[in-house]
Formats: structure tokens, C-alpha cells, sequence
């Protein structure tokens, strides 16, 4: 092992320092994860706005990182949990294939962008675009999200406990979005729904996995695809 | 890209860092662009006009400039650094400007104004700061931009940020689409350009708003509706310090507010050596929303 990654003797968690140590050496250790390996417990310290911090992990790895994130931080994670003790800049957990994310401040634009699987929690704000073309990934968002979330989003849920900003879901596929207050404006294609007894019971356990407790699922309305924009329609073919 | 920072000081203990600061912040930034750096300091108004000077050939253009400003009848003082030189002095802008054409015709004004010095290079936030010396420079509030061009040529005047009027300057990250045909309208409003730069005309036309007698926040509410494009603005004013981003937003931008300083960073890594950044409000503007800060209004 590298003689900067430091060991705690007692929890044998191994703590990256990124003002001493290069970011590649603790995402290389990340990936260096035997199957089977049991030491799988990380903390970073001074991350400081880094970019890609923690991307690409493909083991379930617990990593705590103490401070804000920059660009792509746990990006195409597969399985591992990460935790930031901070904001997170633009991209956070673009592209999660499983595992979970908590971003425990607020998150720039395109949180969780085109993920396809795993839990995104954003105790703050998202930003603008938050869950663009997402294909499978759950984000719950305790505060507000901007403009353009879940454009195009194909499948997955966005519950947003806070208020959405301008044109939420435009050229919404399948994604289903929860939204709990004020929607300021509906994108193209993306229509009010009604909440059955089935969505109530879906977002009781989103809400649970999230660690919310002290909001109930019929608080929410429920938004999704009118369905009207991605088929062809060809009465329009004309125009083409 | 392009990386842009600002800071904006609240407590006076801090203005003799100013300068520190802000070079920090921008040699951070210096992976968003690496074409071109400048800065523009807000220093001590003295009651004299201060005119920041630019050269392609220093070592002809400036030895002799005080002697030949004072054989003109224009009494000033200069001080060279590098390719550029500050002039201070009680003659009028005019008077310079009209010496300038005559004895010093590739000489070209960066900016001028009771308290403004712009320093603006090709090359490396780290090595443009160095060579203009801007870490020892204190002022009440600064902002700087590092470049990857996209609208026009790597060249000095390419460079940010962008000064039309006294003590105005911009920083800009983005593109603006409109930028030809508003140039055309301000040239016949009588504004006058030195480059191709869609960023020049931003900073022109928020000159020929404030003219008309807004202020910066009233004027940087009308490049809402007028500038077409991508941008985050960082602008200053003698007194003032403003921030603006397009509706869209796409170009980051990360805000930090203490008792001390307003800062501005495309990104947080520009911010974290600030001091008491730890307990800041740190935030994302919103998209099309103004935010301003004044001196005069604060006092």
C-alpha cells in the first residue's frame, strides 16, 4: 500500500487526504477491490471542489467523503454507497448503475443525469436539469429542484419534497415524478396524474429507502408522460 | 469553459489581501482555460484618473511616455509593469486619449477610471499574475477570467475582462449568439469597439444602459431580454459588483457570502482558500436572476 493512504489501526478504514494525495490513488483503490474483500470502508478528507471523486466504483464499498465535491463525483457508481458531507458540483452520480448516493448539502445541475439504477438522496437543493434522461434511477430530493429535470427522462422515479422549477418533464418517457409542492411550469408532454393506491405505496418506500420520515406520500402529486410526443404520430408525417 | 472569479470585500482588513485572493482564485481556475488571464483591481480612488495602458513593444512605447506626456502639457506619473503601464494623472480621459493617437498610435487603452487597473495577457493565470505583480495589489473588490476562446482570436485584446466605461468591467463565460447586430446598434448609439468579441459588446451594452442612467443591477436586468446566448457575468463597477447568468444557466457558477467578502467562482475549488469559507453561505445563483452588491449603498 501506498505509504500516503494512512490506516486508522482500529476500524481499518483507509482515509485518502486529497490535499497530500492524488485523486488517482483513491479512485485506483476503489477499483482495486478484491471480490470478497472485507476492508471496504473509505474516508476522504479535504476534497476541496475535486472533480471525479469516487467514480467508477463496481464493488459495494461504503466511502465517506467530508467536505464539498466538484464535477462527476461518484459517477457510473455500481453498488457502492457514497456519502457527501458537503455540495456536490455539476454530474453528481451521472449515470449510477446501483448503489446509493447521499449528498448531504446541495447538488448542481444535472444530479444523477441518465442514471440507470440505484438510490440518489439529495438533502438540499438540485439544481437545474436534475435527473436529465434518466433510465431507471430513483432520486429523492429533500429541498427544491431548477429547471428542466427529467427531460426526457425514460424510466425511474424523481420525488422532489421541495418545489420544481420551469418546464419539469418535458419530453418525459416513462420516469414517474412526485413532486410535493409547487411545480412552476410543466415541460412538453408531461401531465398531472392521478395517485393510486399503487403510487402511494411506491413512494411509502422510496421515502423510506431515503430515510424520510416526517412526510406522507399523499402529500405528493404525481406527474408523468401524457405519451402523446414519443410515438409517432403519422398524421405529422408531412412535416417530415 | 472558461474560468472566471470575483471577490467583492465587506471588511477593510481584508483589502490588502485583495490581490492575494483573487490570484489564488484565479490560477485555480486556470484547467477551464488556459488561452489568456486577466484581472481588473479595484484599488484607492485618489481624486486622479488612473489609465490602464497596453503595449505590443513596451520597451519603445513606454520609457519615454511621462517625459513626452509632460512635453504634451499633460502632467502624470507612470507606472510601468511588463507590457502594460498605469497613468495617473487630473488631465481629462479625452486629453490622453487624443496624446495617445498622436505620439503612441499602437498603444491601446485597457481600461480607465478613478480606482480601476486592468492587467490582461495571453498566457497562464499563474504567469500573467506574476509578471503584473497583482499579489501585492490591495483593493476594495476585483474580478478575473482565464480563457478558452471560442468567439474570436488568442490575442491580448481578446482577453478579459472587457472595459467600455470608467471604472466598468466584465468577465464573461459563455457565448452570446446576437452579439454581431447589438454591436451594430451600439456603433450607431456611438459606442466604440476594439475587437470581434462577444463579450465586448456585453460589456458595451451594459456601458450604454448604465449611461442612460440604470444602475448595474437595473442594467443587468435588461441584458436578460437583450443578450442572446449562453453567459455568466461577473461585472464591476467603481462601487458595485454584480452577477448574472442566462435563463438556461449551463455555464457554472458557485456564490459565497461571509461578513467579510461576496465571492464569486466558476466552480467551489476557486473558493475553498478563502477565509472562513467553512462557515460561508455558499450557493448556485439562480438562472436569469440579478444579484448585485455596492459599496456606496452598503455605506
Amino acid at each position: 500500500m501506498n505509504t500516503s493512504v494512512q490506516q486508522e489501526s482500529l476500524e481499518s478504514m483507509r482515509v485518502f487526504d486529497l490535499a497530500t494525495t492524488p485523486l488517482r490513488e483513491l479512485n485506483s483503490a476503489l477499483h482495486a477491490i478484491a471480490p470478497g474483500a472485507n476492508d471496504t470502508d473509505f474516508e476522504v478528507v479535504n476534497p476541496r471542489g475535486s472533480h471525479s471523486v469516487a467514480v467508477g466504483i463496481d464493488t459495494p464499498v461504503t466511502v465517506e467523503v467530508k467536505g464539498s465535491v466538484g464535477y462527476y463525483c461518484a459517477g457510473m457508481n455500481d453498488g457502492g454507497t457514497v456519502t457527501v458531507h458537503g455540495s456536490a458540483g455539476p454530474g453528481v452520480a451521472e449515470n449510477m448503475m446501483s448503489g446509493t448516493v447521499v449528498i448531504e448539502g446541495d447538488a448542481s445541475q444535472y444530479a444523477g443525469a441518465t442514471g440507470r439504477g440505484g438510490l440518489l438522496v439529495i438533502k438540499g437543493n438540485a439544481a437545474s436539469r436534475c435527473g436529465i434522461s434518466m433510465k431507471g434511477i430513483d432520486i429523492v430530493v429533500h429541498g427544491s429542484i431548477g429547471h428542466m429535470s427529467a427531460f426526457m427522462g425514460q424510466s425511474g422515479h424523481l420525488v422532489v419534497l421541495g418545489d420544481a422549477g420551469d418546464a419539469l418533464g418535458d419530453s418525459l418517457y416513462e420516469a414517474k415524478l412526485f413532486v410535493r409542492g409547487a411545480v412552476k411550469s410543466l415541460g412538453a408532454d408531461c401531465v398531472q396524474k392521478e395517485m393510486k393506491p399503487k403510487h402511494l405505496k411506491l413512494l411509502a418506500d422510496l421515502l423510506e429507502k431515503a430515510g424520510v420520515t416526517d412526510v406522507k406520500p399523499d402529500e405528493f402529486k404525481r406527474y408523468g408522460s401524457a405519451r402523446k410526443l414519443y410515438n409517432f404520430n403519422i398524421d405529422n408525417a408531412d412535416a417530415y | 469553459m472558461c474560468g472566471i472569479v470575483g471577490l467583492f470585500l465587506k471588511d477593510k482588513a481584508l483589502e490588502p489581501q485583495l490581490g492575494e485572493l483573487l490570484s489564488d482564485m484565479l490560477i485555480t481556475m486556470t484547467d477551464r482555460g488556459p488561452d489568456s488571464a486577466g484581472i481588473a483591481i479595484y484599488g484607492k480612488a485618489d481624486g486622479k484618473t488612473k489609465v490602464t495602458l497596453q503595449s505590443a513593444a513596451p520597451d519603445q512605447d513606454f520609457p519615454q511616455l511621462d517625459a513626452d506626456l509632460k512635453a504634451a502639457g499633460i502632467d502624470a506619473s507612470v507606472t510601468i509593469k511588463s507590457t502594460h503601464a498605469v497613468v495617473e494623472t487630473a488631465a481629462d480621459i479625452a486629453d490622453i486619449r487624443a496624446f495617445l493617437t498622436a505620439s503612441r498610435p499602437d498603444v491601446r487603452v485597457m481600461g480607465s477610471g478613478d480606482s480601476v487597473e486592468i492587467y490582461k495577457e495571453v498566457g497562464l493565470p499563474k504567469d500573467v499574475v506574476a509578471r503584473f505583480g497583482v499579489r501585492a495589489m490591495s483593493g476594495t473588490h476585483g474580478i478575473g477570467h482565464t480563457r478558452m476562446a471560442t468567439e474570436s482570436a488568442v490575442t491580448t485584446l481578446g482577453a478579459h475582462p472587457f472595459s467600455t466605461g470608467a471604472d466598468q468591467c466584465l468577465v464573461h463565460n459563455g457565448s452570446l449568439s446576437n452579439h454581431n447586430n447589438l454591436r451594430r446598434e451600439l456603433i450607431r448609439e456611438g459606442m466604440t469597439f476594439e475587437t470581434q468579441n462577444d463579450s465586448e459588446v456585453a460589456a458595451a451594452y451594459l456601458t450604454a444602459e448604465m449611461a442612460k442612467g440604470k444602475d448595474l443591477g437595473q442594467a443587468l436586468e435588461g441584458a436578460l431580454d437583450d443578450l442572446d446566448g449562453f453567459f455568466t457575468f461577473v461585472v464591476g463597477t467603481k462601487s458595485g459588483f454584480g452577477v448574472v447568468r442566462d435563463p438556461i444557466a449551463c455555464k457554472p457558477a458557485v456564490m459565497a457570502e461571509t461578513d467579510q467578502y461576496v465571492a464569486f467562482g466558476s466552480e467551489y475549488r476557486a473558493l475553498v482558500n478563502l477565509p472562513g469559507i467553512e462557515a460561508a453561505r455558499v450557493w448556485e445563483p439562480e438562472p436569469a436572476t440579478v444579484y448585485f452588491w455596492d459599496h456606496e449603498k452598503a455605506a
